[in-house]
């Protein structure tokens, strides 16, 4: 299948235009010796083929298990009006708004966005979106270091894991220390937190609810913070903004996260969304693509991309942020979420999601064995513990249909035991039930033929 | 057209979600909770609908009309892709999937795509191996220079200088300043529109940790003496990383990997026609040549002896993480669709078209427009409208006219090096009816230059807005709706 | 044509000797470069900075460009105009378009720099 719209007859006059004898000739700058050792690639298939080809492959994959996993990353209905909305050509076949007068649309959609983002987070202003909550944060720390003058880094242990290892690979080449926090009762530790605010910390960065669905209130740590000139940034998930304190309400500097609960499926890891939002006084830090309202030269409302000026492809080698382009078509699912759900229906959102992972919890709490982490709030994702390796519960939960949570010891070693179990509003309170059928069901069965893991399960006290 | 949020009624809903079917829970302490409600809009489902249906319609995108923005590669997205990225069996596929026990056997479709999809990349680029995870193509340019210190660091070098020529992309000197680098810019020998060799020699030495090439650059020029770069560098032990973003160009023709190029990126998002979405998401994979694979970003995807696929984490000096699962998934597989659409013939029908085409325009338009370095071009090529400016009318005044004839305008005042630059890249998926509509249009405009230059001053009359005040709006910074 | 009655820095700075501080601008020939300026950013007050140091940050749409100190010294005024009306440069670069006054460590420092003719001269 090919997408090439001119006949051999227009090509033929083309070259005729051109004054050459052939295609090849247009190459003649390559040299032979450069000409290609080789290029095996499949022959060309048809739209059908191609199509069956995925389907199949589609297919091999666990996609339909039930799913209680979370992580940061999580399974919310998606209002069939965000695909046909986004879907359409002139939003995901148009490029980064440089022509403002052909690009109103998106223009205006990014800057509805930008409220968006702010008034869920209580921040002044919000940039038009970064590639990923991980991205989101490096900047975020960038930010507060050139802000700051400052090279040390404060991180919550309670810090999405694969961000802090996001942050440790982009920062590896580069002067920066960091600090990082451990978590008790499932918060970030308040006395490792305050001793380690010395005169280098530039920021420091916090999630709400942490990793482990724990809602901590973050508002002292910004107090310390700001006596001292150190910025706050906090990581927060955005379907729960609609129910806890916003970083707006608790003097936070920069506020990120991950936008893919807004409205952008799963699929496998991506493309998916960083927020970012800060105060009036960073704004002009703020890296990335952020569009402004102003008026035409004929006083008629308009929109453009503003604070260009320090942009990578200006600013060349000074500039502070990679960020080149965001991520246009994934913040606008966002809006168009956002809207579509509306005041009522994300607050609704949030409360489902918090009921039914409470409702999970109790279910869980009456299997023999198994322990729910309690000693703080959470939203609605909750640490259990098992009388077994969390990974192998999980595989034989899998076979069940089950997408049980995530076990937490490749993350945090010695939290091999750990299930990290997150509720969302699709799942509804039998799926619930089922799962604590089948997960005590799995344990008795375990229990019963794996006598060689008995000892070790004895040993931690946990057998009930 | 009024804001959504002026658009909002209280009360009014759009979306109706599932009863509550477990007991309402209220344990968060209330300090921990929000004061006052989020001030979302409250909207129907039609007004939303409507609300977008409008903006887009302000909006210029390839399904519109020509859009020949140079360096962009603004080519048809077939909509097949679009069918297939959102199958439920990718759609809705979690990342951690593959983390619980056998985990990888839940997700052998999305692994085996992932793992062709590298290797159709190295045949085509001529690498040894490629990963998938950089999201975007400057987090490639990033990826790659993380891979480079890494490569450095490993064997004790001590260097911190990056060489970037002055046709490069622009990105290139914020990707390796941000990795620690410093950078200097080789100039381009004004006559061949190629990098200066002779003030390469001058400039390498032993403190030179690598050069980053675009090529073709970005005057569209394709420099033939690669192969003696790579060489020069080498030589130093400076690693060659080469920008991809111009691979529209080149398929079937070179393969970077054939001239020695350590490392590389790809923008599937351009040459593999994924939508751009008014400004990503895209995916820039990265390719490298074999002494570099050690050090590619976790995991890494091998096939094993039974056909099965499996995430490699255990990869000790590897850079780490720089995307948080196996990179944009649903854009890669977009990428994927495309490749086997086409085939090995159709990719190089793809080069040559694009390149016939970007010829086919520059010949046409070279007696009206200033064409600095005249020779035959790539996928792109570079005009400047030092002609027309001598009227008053600059590169953005042609760029405003060409909006009111119908077309998206050319990239202009890039590359920076060539004044009022106009940058054309027409695509191989463009039809020569449509390209020859552009070119009568940009005629009429170079007629209209000499007959009537004042007339430019308060174009485009025919779009939703003229020219918006961008001081006022960096001054004032209204970014939030605040009504 | 620079004012006659200051010292020229190669990236574009000019330095006035008042009393003993030395007040720092762009020249005319920079503003007119960067076109409108949309935004400054002021050092701290208090901060030392060397010749040739970066001490703030002169915005335009097009462009974003560093301010060098022309000579070393402590930081002890900022003009705070700026912050509201960063046009200023624009309008009276050579007066009230002033971004800084430094406390000079070596006031001889002044010498290295151009005098108007040869800046012009250098345009």
């Amino acid at each position: 299948m090919s997408f090439i719209a001119n006949t051999d007859a227009q090509r033929a006059e083309m070259l005729e235009a051109i004054g050459v004898a052939s295609v090849d000739e247009l190459f003649s700058s390559i040299p032979d010796a450069l000409r290609p050792q080789s290029f095996r690639l499949p022959p060309p298939r048809s739209e059908h083929e191609v199509m069956e080809y995925f389907r199949k492959l589609s297919q091999r994959n666990y996609a339909h298990l039930t799913g209680f996993l979370g992580g940061g990353f999580y399974d919310h209905f998606i209002p069939a009006a965000v695909d046909a909305l986004a879907s359409r050509g002139e939003f995901f076949t148009a490029y980064t708004p440089y022509q403002p007068e052909l690009s109103q649309g998106t223009l205006q959609a990014i800057y509805e966005y930008q409220t968006q983002i702010c008034r869920l987070t209580g921040m002044a202003a919000a940039n038009a979106s970064m590639y990923d909550g991980g991205t989101a944060i490096y900047e975020a720390c960038q930010m507060a270091l050139h802000a700051t003058g400052r090279s040390r880094i404060v991180i919550g242990g309670g810090v999405n894991p694969v961000y802090r290892k996001m942050l440790y690979s982009y920062t590896a080449n580069l002067e920066i220390d960091f600090t990082e926090i451990p978590v008790t009762h499932g918060q970030s530790d308040r006395e490792a937190v305050f001793a380690a605010l010395g005169e280098d910390v530039a920021g420091v960065i916090l999630q709400n609810p942490n990793f482990f669905g724990v809602i901590d209130d973050h508002e002292d740590i910004v107090t310390h913070c700001h006596e001292r000139g150190i910025l706050v940034i906090q990581s927060v998930y955005p379907i729960a903004m609609a129910m806890l304190k916003p970083p707006g309400a608790i003097g936070v500097d920069i506020a990120v996260g991950e936008g893919q609960s807004l409205g952008i499926p799963l699929a496998f890891g991506g493309p998916y969304l960083g927020f970012m939002a800060t105060s009036k006084k960073l704004v002009r830090k703020m890296p990335g693509r952020i569009a402004g309202r102003t008026l035409d030269r004929n006083g008629r409302e308009a929109f453009v991309l503003t604070l260009q000026a320090r942009e990578q492809h200006i600013r060349r080698e000074k500039a502070t942020s990679n960020i080149c382009t965001n991520q246009g078509l994934c913040a606008l699912r966002a809006h168009i979420y956002l809207s579509v759900i509306g005041k009522e229906g994300l607050k609704e959102v949030a409360q489902l999601c918090h009921a039914k992972a409470e409702y999970a919890k109790e279910r869980f709490k009456a299997i023999p064995g198994v322990s729910v982490m309690e000693s703080s709030p959470t939203f609605n994702e909750f640490t259990v513990r098992l009388p077994a390796d969390a990974s192998e519960v999980a595989g034989r939960l899998v076979e069940r249909g089950i997408a049980p949570g995530l076990p937490l010891g490749r993350y945090y070693p010695g939290m091999e035991n750990y299930l990290l179990v997150a509720v969302t509003e699709k799942r509804t309170k039998a799926e619930i039930g089922h799962f604590a059928e089948v997960l005590a069901d799995v344990l008795t069965t375990y229990w019963d033929f794996a006598n060689e893991q008995s000892a070790r399960i004895d040993i931690q006290g946990r057998r009930s | 057209m009024s804001i959504i949020f002026e658009k909002s009624v209280t009360g009014r809903r759009g979306v109706s979600l599932p009863a509550c079917d477990v007991p309402p829970a209220s344990g968060i302490p209330g300090p921990c909770l929000r004061e006052e409600a989020a001030e979302l809009c409250e909207l129907s489902e039609l007004d939303v609908v409507r609300h977008f249906t409008a903006l887009s319609r302000l909006n210029f995108g390839i399904d519109t009309g020509f859009y020949p923005l140079g360096s962009c590669t603004m080519k048809f997205n077939p909509r097949v892709s679009e069918r297939i990225a959102g199958l439920e069996g990718f759609a809705q596929l979690h990342p951690f999937l593959p983390q619980l026990r056998s985990g990888g056997m839940l997700a052998q479709g999305a692994l085996q795509l992932l793992y062709e999809l590298e290797r159709v990349l190295c045949e085509i680029a001529g690498m040894k191996a490629f990963t998938l995870q950089p999201l975007a193509g400057a987090h490639g340019e990033l990826t790659g220079m993380m891979l480079i210190a890494a490569y450095h660091r490993a064997k004790g070098n001590r260097k911190h200088v990056v060489l970037i020529p002055d046709e490069a992309h622009g990105t290139n000197p914020s990707s390796a300043g941000i990795t620690g680098y410093t950078t200097q810019a080789v100039p381009t020998d004004p006559v061949s529109g190629m990098l200066d060799l002779v003030a390469l020699e001058s400039m390498l030495n032993d403190d030179t940790a690598a050069i980053m090439l675009t090529n073709p650059n970005t005057l569209g020029i394709f420099n033939s003496e690669i192969e003696r770069v790579v060489e020069m560098a080498h030589r130093y032990d400076a690693q060659v990383y080469y920008d991809g973003a111009n691979l529209n160009a080149i398929m079937g023709k070179f393969r970077p990997g054939d001239a020695g190029i350590d490392v590389m990126h790809i923008n599937v998002h351009k040459t593999f026609a994924t939508p751009h979405g008014g400004g990503g998401p895209g995916a820039g994979p990265v390719g490298v040549r074999e002494h570099l694979v050690p050090f590619l970003p976790i995991s890494r995807i091998q096939k094993r002896q039974d056909n099965t696929y499996v995430l490699d984490y255990d990869q000790p000096q590897s850079i780490g993480y720089v995307a948080p699962f196996y990179g944009n998934f649903s854009i890669l597989v977009r990428a994927y669709a495309y490749i086997l659409l086409n085939g090995g013939r159709g990719l190089i029908d793809v080069s040559e078209n694009a390149v016939l085409n970007a010829n086919y325009v520059m010949h046409a338009l070279k007696g009206r427009y200033e064409l600095p370095y005249d020779r035959p071009c790539m996928h792109e090529c570079v005009f400047s409208a030092s002609r027309q400016a001598e009227y008053g009318v600059h590169a953005t005044d042609i760029a405003k006219a060409l909006i009111d004839r119908g077309y998206h305008p050319p990239t202009v005042y890039f590359p920076l090096i060539v004044k009022e630059a106009m940058m054309v890249e027409p695509t191989e998926t463009e039809s020569k009816e449509t390209l020859d509509g552009f070119i009568a249009a940009m005629l009429e405009i170079a007629d209209e230059v000499e007959q009537a230059p004042e007339s430019f001053a308060d174009r485009p009359r025919l779009a939703p807005v003229c020219r918006p005040d961008e001081v006022q709006a960096a001054r004032a910074m209204d970014v939030c709706f605040n009504g | 044509m620079s004012e006659s009655d200051r010292k020229y820095a190669k990236s574009h700075e000019w330095a006035k000797l008042e009393g003993d501080v030395v007040v720092v601008g762009i020249s005319d020939h920079a503003q007119k470069e960067l076109g409108d300026i949309t935004f400054v950013e002021l050092p701290t007050v208090g901060t030392s900075v060397h010749a040739g140091g970066e001490c703030g940050v002169v915005e335009s749409v097009k462009a974003a460009s560093d301010i060098y100190a022309p000579i070393g010294g402590d930081v002890v005024a900022v003009n705070g105009a700026l912050e509201d009306a960063p046009e200023l440069i624009n309008q009276e670069p050579f007066a009230g378009g002033w971004i800084l006054k430094l406390q000079p460590a070596d006031v001889t420092e002044l010498d290295a720099l151009m005098s108007a003719a040869d800046y012009d001269a250098t345009l």
